[in-house]
């Protein structure tokens, strides 16, 4: 039993973090319909920044806030100085650009910092805390604290202000949208930034876990696009779901399996969903008009 | 258009002049060496291109088939004894036979649907590869045995580059023509709509299906050659990167172009080799260099250049 509750909450952890960088994809991809592969180099910027900020001194709550003010600047400039200027190109055109960004990033990161790879202190100390016989790290809270901070923020954002109406009637229907004055540049804009906050945020709260380094953003971004599918592309809650239930397949899959293959379970449980459910687990399901 | 009729000999023609006459430029065997990688990149993003371009289709995991490829010629003769040539036809007909079962399921997705099923399954692939290291070396790689024919053993630059231009002339002619065949105007039907085509008599998912098949028969051709030109293969051969790197090569060419694809690889392949004078700012320049490109070249680099010459002769 306890060992099933370590796999449980590592499980978790680790789909926190996915669930935050799905949540990014969606959010973009409503406002959009971008898939943004650059997603993961927010997690990495957020890091990254932390890590360099505070070792110049610098007290680790405010560098925690400059990196997701500079992340957020990225993600911006991504949007003002990329996908602005490719107005109505294809959809594989605008995720070759994005692509393109993350290279780039990847590439910045490496020339502004280094190879290395980097640690932040845990924000709570090191002392495992019991949980049911499982030994849990006090991170492991922050991480699952954060991540519930982020969605219920979100969640409110969207639901009880003007501004996040219009983000979700843009996602709903662009044309409608511009016809009753919302103005999509903005909704856009708003999109980019609040995405690469939130991927900066998870990138800082799983550092002390994970460790950070210049190119761990290829494969969050993967796992991210991969929950972000999972749960429905378009659907916030299903990010959330698909990316915590991406953890917990890995984790899962390492501890009673294979600790090998453990990035097949979750890859091989999405083609299974998908041919069952080709829109996901919580997608609507469209219908084509001709 | 003006040479309608001979276009797909005056391409051929073009390109056969071109891979004779490129050594005349050469000043060391290095550049064979890089030359020889823009032929064999470019068989690979010429059988993507049949599945993206003409079928519509995309696939972010295509590298999984270059993989199955390299470790195909790499796995047959070390461990089964196989001759190179026969394992590369071996590679081929797995890559072939994969891309036939999972192909069917997998191409009923749209979208990014599609390309998350696609990626997956490179992912698998690449995952299979870098933990079996039993039979592939594991992360390291492993060495992979010269290609030998009758006695005479295929090394140094230069003759890979006669090998694989002479194989990327091939694949040229055969894509070439495929685009004119009824399977090839059926490809193209779905790509402009599939319930069109599919109101038209298409059998839309058998058409994927041979699209698909075909880019994959190509991609492990590809991964094969470059793998008994190098003499050494690893992971990464197979890896997300090496997806996301062919799908761009076919992008930033021009979707639906057969010269597109080999433009691209060619830009995409010397790029690197230029910017590494730039050390470390290479991944700099490449991504800002595809975001430029892309931007102001949606259609890929050969349509719009084509647009550009029309509206200049037009003019």
């Amino acid at each position: 039993m306890a060992e099933f509750f370590q796999f449980l909450m590592s499980g978790l952890t680790v789909g926190a973090v996915y669930a935050l960088v799905a949540l990014g994809f969606t959010l973009v991809y409503n406002a959009s319909d971008v898939v943004n592969f650059a997603q993961g180099e927010f997690v990495m910027l957020g890091g990254m920044v932390t890590v360099f900020v505070s070792a110049m001194g610098v007290p680790l709550p405010l560098a925690a806030l400059i990196a997701v003010i500079v992340s957020v600047a990225v993600g911006l400039l991504l949007y003002w100085l990329a996908i602005a200027p490719a107005r109505g190109a294809s959809a594989v055109t605008l995720i070759i650009i994005t692509i393109g960004a993350s290279i780039l990033l990847r590439g910045a990161a490496q020339v502004v910092f280094d190879k290395q790879f980097h640690k932040l202190p845990a924000f709570s100390g090191d002392t495992p805390i019991n949980l049911f016989g499982a030994a849990v790290q006090p991170q492991s809270f922050w991480v699952l604290g954060g991540t519930a901070v982020i969605v219920l923020l979100l969640y409110m954002f969207l639901e009880r202000t003007v501004l996040g109406k219009a983000v979700l009637a843009t996602a709903a229907n662009r044309l409608a949208a511009r016809l009753v004055g919302i103005n999509i540049t903005t909704v856009m804009a708003l999109a980019f930034g609040g995405s690469a906050a939130i991927g900066a945020i998870a990138g800082i709260l799983v550092t002390p876990i994970t460790l950070t380094s210049y190119d761990v953003g290829t494969l969050l971004a993967l796992k991210g696009f991969a929950a972000a599918m999972l749960g429905g592309m378009g659907n916030p809650l299903g990010a959330v779901a698909g990316g915590l239930l991406l953890g917990l397949l890995e984790s899962f899959g390492a501890g009673y399996i294979s600790s090998t293959y453990k990035d097949a379970f979750a890859f091989i449980v999405i083609l299974i969903v998908l041919f069952a459910m080709p829109q996901g687990l919580f997608g609507r399901r469209t219908v084509e008009r001709v | 258009m003006p040479f309608q009729l001979g276009h797909r000999a005056v391409t051929l023609l073009v390109l056969a002049a071109v891979i004779v006459l490129l050594p005349l430029l050469f000043p060391s065997s290095y550049y064979y060496r890089v030359a020889a990688l823009v032929w064999v990149s470019a068989f690979a993003a010429i059988g993507l291109n049949v599945l993206m371009g003409q079928a519509g289709q995309v696939s972010l995991g295509h590298a999984g088939f270059f993989g199955i490829g390299a470790y195909a010629v790499a796995i047959g003769p070390k461990h089964l004894g196989v001759p190179s040539l026969a394992a590369l036809l071996a590679g081929a007909v797995i890559s072939a036979v994969l891309a036939f079962l999972v192909g069917r399921p997998i191409l009923r997705l749209k979208g990014h649907y599609l390309a998350i099923a696609t990626l997956g399954l490179g992912v698998l692939v690449a995952m299979v590869i870098t933990t079996e290291s039993r039979w592939t070396g594991g992360p390291d790689g492993m060495p992979v045995a010269k290609l030998a024919l009758f006695g005479w053993r295929a090394s140094g630059s230069d003759t890979w580059y006669w090998i694989t231009g002479g194989m990327l002339l091939l694949g040229t002619w055969i894509a070439l023509n495929l685009y004119e065949t009824p399977t090839g105007r059926a490809f193209r039907a779905l790509h402009d709509s599939e319930v069109a085509a599919r109101v038209a008599g298409v059998d839309v998912a058998r058409f994927k299906l041979q699209a698909f098949v075909v880019a994959a028969v190509y991609a492990s051709l590809a991964g094969s050659m470059l793998a008994l030109m190098n003499g050494f293969t690893n992971p990464d051969q197979a890896g997300f990167l090496h997806s996301v790197e062919m799908v761009t090569m076919v992008v930033l060419g021009g979707l639906g172009s057969v010269v597109g694809s080999i433009v691209g690889a060619a830009v995409l392949v010397t790029l690197p080799q230029v910017l590494t004078v730039f050390q470390e700012y290479e991944n700099l320049l490449l991504g800002f260099i595809i975001i430029v490109s892309m931007i102001f070249m949606r259609d890929g680099i050969v349509p719009t250049a084509g647009k550009w010459l029309t509206r200049k002769a037009r003019a």
